[in-house]
This record gives structure tokens, C-alpha cells and sequence, in this order.
């Protein structure tokens, strides 16, 4: 039943892929088993988690819906582009101090959502927080810790040091 | 200079491969050669079939093998009864592929193994199984009662196990009660749904005879145990490792999940690695569920306020097989009377088994369920007494004076349920403070002239935590100066490796980076059991601390030997053992484990290594405790609910790491309040479920969930060298409580008594109108 | 839950989408944003031979203002909708009603002639359009036609549109100087669809109530409207106007909410949206 196979060309963190692919294969898929990018996380496969989130040419979509056919020709960006070297991104280092992550299946997805929402937006309040992160689901920490974590991240990215 | 660690926020050591995308959760983990499996699942609550008919799915390219029950053999006997219990009628486990007969929607039926997880799929939708659908059992109340459509034809009842347990004299205490509150207290259906699924790969090396799993589950050491059984094997050829896994809460723990033995079964079969993902569907119908409870309770009270006594008699969902025992109602019925010294307590319940999933225990364990039934029971006494929540609570507690106080109850792992450590009316007047209880009060009379409905509601609670069994910890320093702790217990987003190394890098002052810890390896460490029940700081911290002590113990015994200076003059700082107020005079860690592996002068009947392993298990468990108050404000024209305020104050004893202390309670709080008014199961009157979605399992987001004011009152445990009291479940557990609790107060004008919960909006509007009909069909 | 398998076309103008999915007949399924079809094949829930992908029809992407009308590419994205400079001057209840959908990611891929088209009976595009007398401009084999909102959404999840026909466009007439407007919806998440939703538009001429989440989605409450042009906007207006659109409305109990329960947030949020058009209509 193997169906029609199509040629994908993509830029995944500024590295091109290129492969056949199955109309049917789901970018997240394609990023973690055919680009072997294992950060981009699963959750649910119907669009409510956002486990699976990454920047489609700079723009946070669902990767679980979207087939990799589809994105042909586009620049995508996953967690794993975040940190430069050893050095974490400030969202990544104000995780990691405000204990914004526990079991961390969830996160990749709340950092590609959260990089271009702050680029948006340097200062925001909790509310805006909050509303931003309610497109992701987490099951660990009931959120006041990434909240706080993000809080951070603004500072840091605004050249402040809380 | 001994650097303290223990009670530090240490940053989380788990984090930095989380964060960057380069943790190895089980579908990272792709091997040469590696098949994909997907699971045929029953479409009926009960049937009967006689033929599975796979040859249209095995004739599609790709597609490997289709496995069913008659394939398996030996390895399809029914798996291990957990824990047993008194009252056990006719216990019955599962088997990893249904046998002709199938009990819920989602028990396995077949395994095809294909090149792709796609492939898999369409060859499930291929297979035909000659289902004979039959009536089912699917309400708990009229399962449980006589003439029931039977789950197990081979029983008289769907009853699975009928309990009781007394203590005091509950007769006396009803005979002199001024007030008796009886009343039908129900916590539904709900299921833990962490972010990852479950998930096994399993390869098998046929030149070495060994199988190895990777596996999502809470306890590989026992996992291990059972599969090498189950495929009769030994153990030494099987090994079981959890990977980084994406959260447990309870339901990644079963001994075992069919997958867990249906993956390695094909592996070996076909000699080819093989892995099976759940994917969220599956999860909804294929992985355990909790909660529902139906308890009528009675409460024996004089006018003043004081409950005399109380009985309480429930029935338990247990789902189409009972493989852990009743463990939410052992646990439920122990934690009843929570921190309130209630003289007589008679529990009995009925386990009931139905065409439903089965129930395991989610983060709390039947707590949650015992708790709502307690104070939600305390709160409509106090109403009817005309008295305030807060002081009904005050005047019934267990005072620090009366301690040790026995409740006389007992907690899951025989463990009595005594009361300690704990200040419990401080909790209170901390909770009323920061709630500024008695200004919402002041303020309800206007605030309901004017249409706002605001209320508080508190909850108290007592979790039991840090039961048996045992689990062991190994401690070995390294010739490189390296210390390696080793465990059996896996994480699932606790941070263990962190707080194992602060315990460790404190004992033997050496710096925390220097700790390697490794867990959750069959291979590795092979004693204990897994991550449960909040176990893992005591149970597995203190064997920490003890493996720790002893090294350093063995430690200053060998640089005695090289200083020629007596232990006690001795002391560790900066991994290494130094003369007391001559750290020049120093040897380090390092050299005293190299010189504890003389390796040609090693006398016979001693070990080498600077190293010891503990075993620890405390036959008293421990016992956290505190309370949630909240304020919420009810919309009355919609039956919306805002939290406005949210406090905790949270005795866990003895907290390694603040910080991750405090993630663990705003995580369960955020569970429990998903429990309270968002999340529920339901099925329809066939027993198909109707909740398989995220759309439709309401999970909360960062909105729904309000800021969480923690206040800790940091009391030492006596029950255990760290006085630690674990702290996995206690946020989750009064949530539902203190919820309920809330809304009623700020309903009260409308005289709203909650008796369920999860509450919903119509559910409250049905509470402001006096409706009947508060919910949906089903 | 993995997609079945189909056949992908993937035209790049409007002409050879409509001719594909000529060609295919009932097989094959337009792909807008996929955010709600997506989640369908992964269930295989649907299973259609073809999709045809609309997502490099640059020319349907289009957001502009012509004739003093808003014109909306129908695979124009929800989050460029609700970031436009000209929408939220001309039309603000669009933005409004689009920051109820889902969250920012799903808004980023999800279409408005997507939404429309598929007409979930509690989404909250088809709403707003009706209750601004949108045009639907749909392209088929015969040629182009335009169905005016009323005749467009036609029950859940069925619109005018004929199976070899494209939604291309989205017309909104501009709202004269004085218009007031209201969006309510309760959900029970961030993000959910509506329980119930309400958009209410009070135009110098005339008023719009539109509620949706009750039945076989968005339908005008006439009798709402009624009351309001009426009486006008004094205090009680709105008020009975919710009476009446409860009135009016007659859902049936599901998983979700019982009947009798969607019949009060009918009431309360027609109020509510009612009031805030009215106070907006003063300004």
C-alpha cells in the first residue's frame, strides 16, 4: 500500500535535507526519524499538545499537522538549533534556573513556541505569558515555573540580569 | 569544610540534555534492522471471537508478522496478582493478547510488526476478528449489583473483593451522636495522560542469548522479572531499561502492560529489533485509568462540632481486571480520617469489576478519592452544625501534644498510619492567613447583594509516602576520584540524579559534579522495586545516605591505615580525608580507592572497592501532610469558575532541593485542580468510550491554572535518618477537596452541596438553579 | 494514529485546483490549513483517495480592501487576519472572534476560507461572517459564483459549496460609521471551541445576532434582532434580546453540556455581547 513517493527539500536549521517521502509522512515524522532530529517530541498527533511544535520559515506551527510534502522549499527551525555549542540559549539557561522543565517532553515544543513569541514581544506580562504558553500542554509542573522561567528569559534577552 | 548540599536549590544536573533536544526518550531510540509494531485493538466492551483472520494484513508488503494469542503460548498465562488482599473473592489478571474473549474497549487483541509504523496501521485495518458482541458491565453501581452482565463468566459477581476494617467503637460513637450526616460522595473517572505515551523497543542478540528492552516503564527491575518469566527466560539474559521518560504519574507502572511482553515476544521471534509507540488514541483506551468511586458515608457528630465517628462504605471501579489488587481502596479507606482524630472508623468496600479499563493507581492513589470523601464530609457537617469549614477542622485535629497519635488506620504496605512530625493547627492558621480567610468572609455579604459570588475553601490532607519495599542504592568511588551512584528506580521528570547527588556529594564532600548517577538499569542495579507513591526521597534517599555513610565510614577506616592517624581525628572535605585542623595532612578519595583494590594482595573473605551498597525500607513509611485553600469566583449566569487565589502550605519534612520540592507540588496541584473541574472519562452505555482526545480530556493549560503560593512548614521526619517525608502526590491529592469546597461557599446563598467531582459549568449552574438534571447524558 | 495513504496534488493556481478536483469527483479533498482535517486522517476518520493542496496558491492568500469591502484569500492564514492593520480598523470583530481559535501555532497554519468551508458546528469564523453578511466567492467547473452567507453555512460541517467547487474568497461589506459589535464565547479551555458563542453587530440600519454552538451551527437569531431594532439600545433591550435568542435556539444534550445548559449561555452571552456592542456603538 506504499503510495506515491515525492521529493522533500527542506532547510532544517540551516542544513538542507532532501529525500523521498510519502504524501502521507507527517513533518514530525520527517524531522525526527528521516532528519534524525529526535527533539521534536510526539505528544498527541491531533494538534493540542504541542509537543511537536517547531518555526516553519520563522513561525510556530504543529509539525504533527502538516505532512513533510508540504514543506517543500520552507526553512524550519527545532530546538536543537537553539543552543550555540555548549552555550544555551537565555530561554534555555532560564529553564534550567527556574526549574522550568521536569520531565521535559513538552519543553522543545514550549521553546519554539516561546523564542519567536519573545522576540515579539521582550516584555510581557504573566498574562500574556501565560496566554501565549496555553497552546502547550504540561503535565508536570503546573506551569508557575515556566512562567517564571520565561519572566526570565525576557530579562536576559533584553540584557538585563535578574 | 563540608559544603551542605541537602536543602539546597541545586540546579537540576537532568536538565541540559532536556533542554537542547538531546535526551533519549524511547521513540528517539532507532536501531539497525529496527520493525515497527501497532496493536489490534478490541472495538467491543465484551465479546467473544474464535477466529482472527490476518492473512489480507500479512499479504501486504511490508508487513511482517501478525501475533495473536494462539502464537504466544506459555508466555499468554495471566499475569502477576500485586498485592493481595484480605477480602479477595475471585482476583483476576490480564493476559497480554485476549484469549478468545475480550473485556473493554482497547485490550490487545494482536501485534502486527511491520517496516513502518504507517504500514502497521493499514494492516491493522485489515484484520478480522468474527466478534460476537455481548452485554456489558459498564456502570459501577449496577455492576456491582446481583444479575450484572458478569466481565469473568467464570464468577458469580462482578464483585472482585469485599473489605472491612474497624477500629474503635463505631457503634458507641452513632449511639451518642448528636448528628449523623449521611450522604453519596463520588469521584469520577480520570487518567493521568502524561505528555509521552508509553512506548517498548526490544532487541534480541541470539549469539548472546540476551534480550534487552527499553522500556517506558516506573519499574524496570520488576519488569524484568516478569518477562524473563513470562518468556521463560532467565533473568540474567533479559535487561530492562527506562530511558528518559515523559512522566508516569502511576499509570507507566503494571506488571506488565501486554506491550511490555508483546515486543520483546517478537523481537525474539524474528530476530530483529522491534518497537512499539503509543500513540495518544491507544493511550485513552489501551493504558490504565483511575478515580472512580461511589462512597456512602455516614458521620457521627455532636452539635459542638466534634466527629464522633465515621463509616463509610464504597464501591470501587477496578476495570476489567484487578492485576495491582484494590490498591486505591486499601489506600482510600487508610487515609479517611486525614490529619482529624476521629475515634471510630469503620471502612468496607466492594471492588467491582466492570467492561472498563483497568484502574492503577494515578499520582495519589486512591488519596484524592478518600480525601474528597473526608472533607467534603467535614464541610457539610459543618454546615448543618451551622459552624465555619475552618473551625470544624480546628477543633478536630490531631494536636502536636496528642503525637504520636495512632489513627489506628492501615496505609498500602502495612504500614500504620500514625500521626507525627506535625503541626497540623499551624497548617491551619497558615493557610487561613494567607488566604486572608477571614477577609473573604467580611466581605461575602455585600459581595452577594451585589450578584458576586465568591467563596473559599480549604482542605487538608495527610499522604502517606515512602512505603515498602525496599530500595537500594550503590555507592562506589572510583580510582578516578569519580563516585558512581547506581539505582534501580528510574525518573520520570523528578530530577533523582540531582537530589541522589546532592545526598551523595554532601556525605563524602566531594563536589556534586564529580557524582556520575546512573538508574533504572536491570543491568546496573538489580534490587528494589520502581518510582511509586512517593517513595523515591525516602525509601531510595535514605539507602543513598546509607551507601554514602558507609563509604565514608570505610573511607576513614583506609586513610586511618595510610595516616596512621585513628578515624575519629579524621575528617572529609574537597574529596579527600584530611587530619582534623591539619588539612595538609591529607589523602585523597581517589588514592584510598585505589588502594582498596589490592589486587594482588586482596585477602580471600574480604571485597575490594571503596564502595557499599544499602538497602532501605521503612516500616513505618512516612507521612507528609498540610492544606490547600483557594478563592474562587463563580460566574452565576455561566457556571464558570475563576481561582482567584490558590495557597499551600506543605510539610514534606526535611526538603534535598526546594526547588524541585516546589515543582512537585505545583504539578500535582495542577492535577488535582485538572481533576476538580476539567478532566473526566466516560463511556456510554455499551462501554465505548467517549473521551479518546485531548479535545475532549481536558487537560489544563497554562490558563486555567492559576498562580500557587507555597508555604512550607519544614518538620524533620523521626521515621527516617534524612527526615525527609516525600512529596510526589500531596499536591494532587486535596485539590478536588478544596475546590469543591470553594464553589459550595460561594454558592451557598444557593444552598450547593457538592457530592462529584470533576464539577463542570453546567454541573454549577445546576448547583445556583436547584436543577436535578446538573449534567450531561452519561 | 498515522494518516492512511492518498495521492497529493499540489496545484499552483486556482484553475487546475478546481480541475482537479473535477477530475477526482467525490475522491478528493481540498487541503487548506489542515489543522482540522489533519487530525481527521491521523484518526482515519477520513479517508479521501486525493488531497489537493491549495497551500501554493499564492493568489488565494490574499487580505486587501477593495470597494470599501474587505476581500479575504480564502487560504489567507487566521493569525495574518488577526494581525492585520486594516481588519482591526475596519472589521475589529474578526480579530476579536480569532483570538478565540485555538492558539497562536494552529492560527499560523489554519485558514478562514478553511474554517468556513469545513463549518464545525461550534467554530467561530462562520459566525462572525454571518453576522457581517460576508459573501463566499466560490470558483467551480461552470465558473464563479457568489453565495451570500445565510445561504452558506448549511448544518454541521455541510456548506453550499458543491463537491467540485473552490471557496476562493471572503467578502465583508464595510460596517457604516456608528457600527457596534460584541463577541462573547465560553469555552471550557483557553482555545476550546465554543460551548457557545455569540457575535452580535448593531449597524445604524439594523442588527445582527448570531449564535453558534447550539445545533447545526452559526444561525441568526431573528427574533433577537428583532427586539434589539426595535427597542433600540436601551437597558433592557439586551436583556430581552438574550431571552430571545434563547428562545430561539434549540440544542440538543451531548457529552459536553446538556441542553438546557447551552440554552442559558445563549441567554448570558447574548446579553453580554449585545451590552458590549452597545457601549461600543456609543463611542
Amino acid at each position: 500500500m506504499a503510495g506515491q513517493q515525492h521529493t522533500v527539500r527542506v532547510t532544517i536549521n540551516g542544513e538542507d535535507y532532501e529525500g523521498p517521502v510519502e504524501a502521507r509522512l507527517l513533518l514530525s515524522d520527517f524531522i525526527r526519524h528521516e532528519a534524525g532530529l529526535t527533539g521534536t517530541h510526539v505528544g498527541c498527533e491531533h494538534g493540542v499538545c504541542g509537543a511537536c511544535t517547531v518555526l516553519v520559515d520563522g513561525a510556530p506551527v504543529r509539525s504533527c499537522l502538516m505532512f513533510a510534502v508540504q514543506a517543500d522549499g520552507a526553512s524550519l527551525e527545532t530546538v536543537e538549533a537553539l543552543a550555540d555549542g555548549r552555550t544555551l540559549h537565555p530561554l534555555q539557561e532560564a529553564f534550567r534556573r527556574e526549574h522550568g522543565l521536569q520531565c521535559g517532553y513538552c519543553t522543545p515544543g514550549i521553546l519554539m513556541t516561546l523564542k519567536p513569541f519573545l522576540e515579539a514581544n521582550p516584555a510581557p506580562s504573566d498574562a500574556e505569558i501565560r496566554k501565549a504558553l496555553s497552546g502547550n500542554l504540561c503535565r508536570c509542573t503546573g506551569y508557575q515555573q515556566i512562567v517564571a522561567a520565561v519572566r526570565r528569559a525576557a530579562a536576559m534577552l533584553r540584557g538585563e540580569d535578574p | 569544610m563540608t559544603t551542605r548540599l541537602i536543602g539546597e536549590p541545586v540546579e537540576r544536573r537532568e536538565d541540559a540534555r532536556l533542554l537542547t533536544g538531546r535526551a533519549r526518550f524511547i521513540d528517539d531510540i532507532r536501531l539497525p534492522g529496527m520493525l515497527h509494531a501497532a496493536v489490534l485493538r478490541s472495538p467491543h466492551a465484551k465479546a467473544r471471537f474464535t477466529r482472527i483472520d490476518a492473512a489480507a494484513a500479512l499479504a501486504l508488503p511490508g508487513v511482517h508478522t501478525v501475533i495473536t494469542h494462539e502464537d504466544l503460548g506459555t508466555a499468554n498465562t495471566p499475569m502477576p496478582l500485586l498485592n493481595e488482599d484480605p477480602g479477595f473473592i475471585h482476583p483476576r489478571t490480564h493476559q497480554a493478547l485476549a484469549p478468545g474473549q475480550v473485556r473493554f474497549v482497547g485490550e490487545a487483541v494482536a501485534l502486527v510488526v511491520a517496516d513502518s509504523r504507517y504500514l502497521a496501521e493499514d494492516a491493522l485495518d485489515l484484520i478480522e476478528v468474527d466478534y460476537a458482541p455481548e452485554a456489558a458491565a459498564v456502570d459501577l453501581v449496577a455492576a456491582a449489583k446481583p444479575g450484572a452482565p458478569l466481565v469473568h463468566d467464570d464468577t458469580d459477581s462482578n464483585v472482585a473483593c469485599r473489605t472491612a476494617d474497624s477500629n474503635g467503637d463505631i457503634e458507641g460513637a452513632f449511639a451518642a451522636a448528636d448528628f449523623v450526616l449521611r450522604e453519596e460522595l463520588r469521584p469520577e473517572r480520570g487518567a493521568a495522560q502524561p505528555m509521552e505515551t508509553r512506548g517498548v523497543v526490544a532487541r534480541y542478540d541470539e549469539s548472546l542469548d540476551q534480550l534487552t528492552i527499553w522500556d517506558t516503564t516506573q519499574a524496570p527491575v520488576s519488569a524484568r522479572g516478569v518477562i524473563a518469566d513470562k518468556l521463560g527466560l532467565p533473568e540474567a539474559a533479559v535487561t530492562v531499561i527506562a530511558p528518559d521518560v515523559g512522566g508516569g504519574f502511576g499509570v507507566k507502572i503494571f506488571l506488565v502492560y501486554p506491550e511490555e511482553l508483546l515486543v520483546p515476544f517478537a523481537a525474539r521471534m524474528l530476530g530483529r529489533p522491534v518497537k512499539w509507540i503509543e500513540d495518544r488514541r491507544e493511550h485513552f483506551i489501551g493504558s490504565n485509568h483511575e478515580r472512580l468511586m461511589v462512597h456512602r458515608i455516614e458521620v457521627a457528630a455532636t452539635t459542638d462540632g466534634c466527629i464522633l465517628g465515621i463509616r463509610d462504605h464504597f464501591l470501587y471501579d477496578s476495570g476489567a481486571y484487578c492485576p495491582y489488587g484494590p490498591i486505591n481502596a486499601q489506600c482510600a479507606q487508610a487515609i479517611l480520617p486525614g490529619p482529624y482524630k476521629i475515634p471510630a472508623v469503620h471502612t468496607e468496600y466492594e471492588a467491582v469489576y466492570t467492561n472498563t479499563p483497568v484502574v492503577s493507581p494515578y499520582r495519589g492513589a486512591g488519596q484524592p478519592h478518600g480525601n474528597f470523601v473526608m472533607e467534603a464530609a467535614m464541610n457539610h457537617v459543618a454546615r448543618a452544625l451551622g459552624l465555619d469549614a475552618a473551625e470544624i477542622r480546628r477543633r478536630n485535629l490531631v494536636r502536636p501534644e496528642d503525637c504520636p497519635w495512632d489513627s489506628g488506620r492501615i496505609f498500602q504496605g502495612n504500614t500504620p498510619l500514625i500521626h507525627r512530625d506535625s503541626d497540623y493547627p499551624a497548617q491551619l492558621a497558615k493557610t487561613l492567613e494567607a488566604l486572608d480567610y477571614a477577609g473573604v468572609k467580611r466581605s461575602q455579604p455585600a459581595e452577594r447583594e451585589q450578584g458576586i459570588f465568591r467563596g473559599a475553601g480549604i482542605a487538608f490532607f495527610v499522604e502517606g509516602t515512602g512505603i515498602s519495599p525496599y530500595e537500594g542504592v550503590e555507592v562506589r568511588v572510583e580510582p578516578t576520584g569519580h563516585v558512581h551512584v547506581t539505582t534501580g528506580y528510574p525518573s520520570q521528570g523528578q530530577g533523582h540524579h540531582t537530589t541522589l547527588a546532592q545526598i551523595v556529594a554532601e556525605t563524602l564532600a566531594v563536589p556534586p559534579e564529580q557524582v556520575v548517577v546512573e538508574s533504572g538499569r536491570s543491568d546496573r542495579f538489580a534490587w528494589g522495586v520502581g518510582t511509586f507513591a512517593s517513595r523515591a526521597a525516602v525509601v531510595g534517599g535514605n539507602a543513598a545516605l546509607g551507601a554514602a555513610e558507609a563509604v565514608r565510614a570505610r573511607a576513614l577506616e583506609l586513610a586511618s591505615d595510610e595516616l596512621e592517624v585513628a578515624p575519629e581525628d579524621l575528617v572529609l572535605a574537597d574529596g579527600a580525608v584530611h587530619v582534623k585542623g591539619a588539612p595538609q595532612m591529607a589523602v585523597p578519595l581517589a588514592a584510598l580507592a585505589y588502594a582498596a583494590d589490592p589486587i594482588n594482595t586482596l585477602e580471600s573473605g574480604t571485597e575490594p572497592g571503596l564502595r557499599a551498597a544499602d538497602y532501605y525500607r521503612s516500616p513505618d513509611g512516612a507521612f507528609a501532610s498540610g492544606v490547600h485553600g483557594l478563592i474562587v469566583m463563580v460566574d452565576a449566569a455561566t457556571g464558570m469558575v475563576e481561582i482567584e487565589k490558590y495557597v499551600v502550605v506543605h510539610d514534606c519534612g526535611v526538603m534535598i532541593n526546594p526547588t524541585i520540592v516546589d515543582g512537585q507540588i505545583l504539578g500535582g496541584t495542577a492535577q488535582g485542580i485538572g481533576g476538580a473541574f476539567y478532566e473526566k472519562l466516560r463511556f456510554d452505555e455499551a462501554g465505548q468510550p467517549l473521551v479518546t482526545t485531548f479535545m475532549d480530556y481536558l487537560i489544563p493549560t497554562a490558563m486555567e491554572i492559576p498562580p500557587i503560593e507555597i508555604h512550607h512548614m519544614e518538620s524533620r521526619s523521626s521515621l527516617n535518618p534524612l527526615g525527609v517525608k516525600g512529596v510526589g502526590e500531596g499536591g494532587a491529592i486535596p485539590a478536588l477537596a478544596a475546590f469543591a469546597g470553594a464553589v459550595e461557599d460561594a454558592l451557598e446563598p444557593f444552598g450547593a452541596t457538592v457530592r462529584a467531582v470533576p464539577l463542570d459549568p453546567p454541573a454549577i449552574l445546576a448547583l445556583i438553579e436547584g436543577r436535578c438534571e446538573g449534567r450531561a447524558a452519561s | 494514529m498515522k494518516p492512511p495513504p492518498f495521492a497529493y496534488e499540489c496545484p499552483r493556481d486556482v484553475a487546475e485546483a478546481v480541475a482537479l478536483l473535477a477530475a477526482h469527483g467525490g475522491d478528493a479533498r481540498p487541503l487548506a490549513g489542515g489543522q482540522s482535517l489533519v487530525p481527521l486522517l491521523n484518526f482515519r476518520l477520513a479517508r479521501p483517495a486525493v488531497l489537493v493542496d491549495l497551500n501554493r496558491i499564492e493568489a488565494l492568500a490574499r487580505i486587501r480592501v477593495g470597494d470599501g469591502a474587505l476581500r479575504i484569500g480564502a487560504m489567507a492564514r487566521q493569525a495574518a487576519v488577526e494581525a492585520d492593520a486594516d481588519v482591526a480598523r475596519g472589521w475589529p470583530i474578526l480579530p476579536a472572534a480569532i483570538g478565540h481559535i485555538a492558539h497562536p501555532q494552529i492560527r499560523n497554519r489554519g485558514t478562514v476560507g478553511g474554517s468556513l468551508a469545513h463549518n464545525d458546528p461550534a467554530a467561530e469564523l462562520p459566525a462572525v461572517m454571518l453576522a457581517l453578511d460576508a459573501e463566499m466567492i466560490a470558483q467551480g467547473p461552470q465558473g464563479q459564483r457568489t453565495i451570500a452567507a445565510r445561504e452558506f453555512f448549511a448544518g454541521t460541517m455541510e456548506t453550499a459549496l458543491r463537491p467540485d467547487e473552490l471557496l476562493t474568497e471572503i467578502r465583508v461589506p464595510a460596517l457604516p460609521e456608528g457600527t457596534g459589535w460584541g463577541f462573547q464565547e465560553a469555552a471550557r479551555r483557553q482555545g476550546d471551541f465554543a460551548l457557545v458563542a455569540v457575535a452580535v453587530v448593531l449597524k445604524p440600519d439594523g442588527a445582527r445576532v448570531v449564535v453558534t454552538g447550539t445545533g447545526d451551527g452559526p444561525a441568526h437569531m431573528e427574533a433577537a434582532e428583532a427586539v434589539v431594532a426595535e427597542r433600540g439600545t436601551d437597558a433592557d433591550a439586551c436583556e430581552a434580546a438574550g431571552d430571545a435568542a434563547a428562545a430561539a435556539s434549540e440544542p440538543a444534550d451531548d457529552p459536553h453540556a446538556p441542553a438546557w445548559y447551552r440554552q442559558k449561555l445563549v441567554t448570558a452571552l447574548t446579553r453580554r455581547a449585545c451590552r458590549e456592542a452597545v457601549i461600543r456603538m456609543g463611542r
